[in-house]
């Protein structure tokens, strides 16, 4: 029977891929929250023994990644009206065939990981795909919100590979990412705000002479 | 029995147009045409006469006669339903790919051998888009044979069982996302060219055939129908596991006229893409099969 944890890593591949194609900065914005919602169900799956420290993480995790971030970004992309992304530095057709390679990549790499115990290594993989996705999202594209959305789905990634591999989450450290993450994003929104109230753009590429 | 199948296919291909015409109309608030306007078309193109550019060469002449008789050789290799196809053998499909692809070519040589530039540009986009359908079509036929394990279009078609959806049904989907996506570069229609058109903005495919005229067009139309046709079937097959009731066949023509309902919903819904979307298209539908291959691996 397909089970729901393979599902959800269909989910987060599908979601990756999505994400390294589509050049509508809100359909970006709202995949990434899908991305952040699936992956604080994770806990929830039976990987490790369920306690109320994984039900408050995952909670926690799904309100913050699929709420607070896309209302916040949201907001963000309203303010800068901006609606789609310009061709990329590296173009969407390459990026998406680049991603597919790198999930097949990941894949080769986890499976001779030498890590401790009898981990899923589908897991693994999927978080450094998740990873690399972001940081292909952060380095080659041009409107600082697709940075930031690069940013948010390398937190994912992170996020995914400790959910994986910890046994026991030490609370405090998630909580403390969480909450990382909140302040940065609430930064980037702020600092968005004000790069396109004094350029009246936000493409990075014209950031480098500050004249605008 | 399977002489049935090429039967069938030869008399009821001329429908599909139909049934995507007319619920495109439907659709748009219109009556549209009846179903069989595609049938009264042909007849009433091979009673007219035909005119050959005197620019041309053999070429023209002899697109309509390859088309039809590659297409007919297409037939033979695809099932129907739960009746298996005529000819089949392991790694039909490249066969297949590969007929089609030969028949895309002659049409090409003969938009080219027209000697204008207007079918000339169709012919270069057409090249261009179809060899990046094709690897899109390769890998998904290489996920359902790892699926299936059978290395022939019958075995891979009529193999998949309730027991695959239930327990690969994302390698399923995809793979039908992306055959769909294959099957609407193929043919021509929205959102990679717009059929109806005669604008030199939009045309891929009719551009290819513009100059062709009489029992030519009616060739060519037949086998374009003959293709609609043949990738239907294949998707239809992948979308519902196959039965052994008696009933099956009229069940799966049914869905067929559904699969053609649905391309004309597609075709109403959306605009065009700008032709530089539609690479981006067609690699994202490599990627989805591709994306399955990898599932099936991965199990």
């Amino acid at each position: 029977m397909l089970t729901l944890m393979s599902l959800l890593l269909f989910l987060l591949v599908l979601t990756n891929l999505t994400l390294l194609g589509s050049s509508r900065l809100a359909f970006c914005i709202r995949t990434v929250a899908v991305q952040g919602v699936v992956l604080g169900c994770i806990p929830l799956i039976g990987l490790h023994p369920f306690t109320l420290q994984h039900g408050l993480l995952s909670l926690s995790a799904v309100v913050l990644k699929g709420g607070v971030f896309p209302w916040l970004l949201l907001r963000s992309l309203r303010v800068a009206r901006v609606k789609r992304e310009v061709e990329p530095f590296i173009g969407f057709s390459v990026s998406l065939s680049i991603g597919f390679f790198v999930l097949i990549g990941s894949v080769v790499f986890a499976s001779r990981l030498p890590l401790a115990g009898h981990h899923n290594h589908l897991i693994i993989a999927l978080a450094i795909f998740t990873m690399v996705t972001g940081l292909l999202l952060l380095i080659s594209r041009r409107k600082a919100l697709s940075m930031v959305l690069g940013y948010l789905v390398l937190e994912n990634g992170i996020y995914c590979l400790g959910a994986a591999v910890a046994d026991h989450i030490p609370m405090v450290v998630e909580f403390g990412v969480l909450l990382d993450v909140w302040v940065a994003v609430f930064g980037m929104g702020i600092a968005m705000y004000q790069i396109n109230r004094e350029f009246d753009h936000t493409d990075v590429d014209r950031l480098t002479e500050l004249r605008g | 029995m399977s002489l049935v199948t090429v039967l069938l296919t030869l008399s009821l291909a001329p429908l599909m147009p139909g049934v995507i015409n007319r619920s495109k109309a439907v659709f748009a608030g219109r009556r549209g045409a009846p179903l069989l306007q595609p049938y009264f078309d042909l007849g009433r193109l091979l009673q007219k006469g035909v005119v050959y550019s005197d620019v041309s060469s053999g070429m023209v002449q002899l697109v309509p006669v390859v088309n039809v008789a590659l297409f007919l050789c297409c037939i033979l290799l695809v099932p129907l339903g739960s009746l298996p196809a005529l000819v089949h053998f392991q790694g039909d499909f490249v066969l297949l790919a590969y007929l089609m692809g030969l028949g895309r070519f002659v049409t090409m040589l003969g938009a080219l051998d027209t000697g204008s530039s207007f079918e000339g540009m169709g012919a270069s986009r057409e090249a261009f888009f179809a060899a990046l359908a094709e690897p899109a079509f390769f890998l998904a036929m290489a996920g359902l044979a790892k699926m299936t394990g059978a290395l022939s279009l019958t075995g891979m078609l009529q193999q998949i069982t309730v027991e695959h959806w239930l327990h690969a049904a994302p390698s399923l989907l995809l793979i039908l996302v992306a055959l769909f996506l294959v099957f609407l570069a193929e043919n021509a229609r929205i959102p990679v060219d717009d059929p109806t058109t005669h604008l030199e903005l939009t045309m891929i495919h009719e551009v290819m055939i513009l100059d062709h005229s009489g029992p030519d067009l009616a060739m060519i139309e037949y086998a374009a129908a003959l293709k609609i046709w043949l990738m239907a079937a294949i998707i239809t097959s992948v979308l519902v596991p196959s039965g052994s009731s008696p009933l099956w066949l009229p069940f799966f023509l049914l869905l067929m006229v559904i699969l053609g309902v649905l391309v004309g919903l597609v075709e109403s819904s959306m605009a065009r893409l700008r032709l530089i979307r539609v690479p981006q298209l067609l690699i994202g539908a490599g990627v989805f099969a591709g994306l399955a291959l990898f599932l099936e691996f991965a199990q």
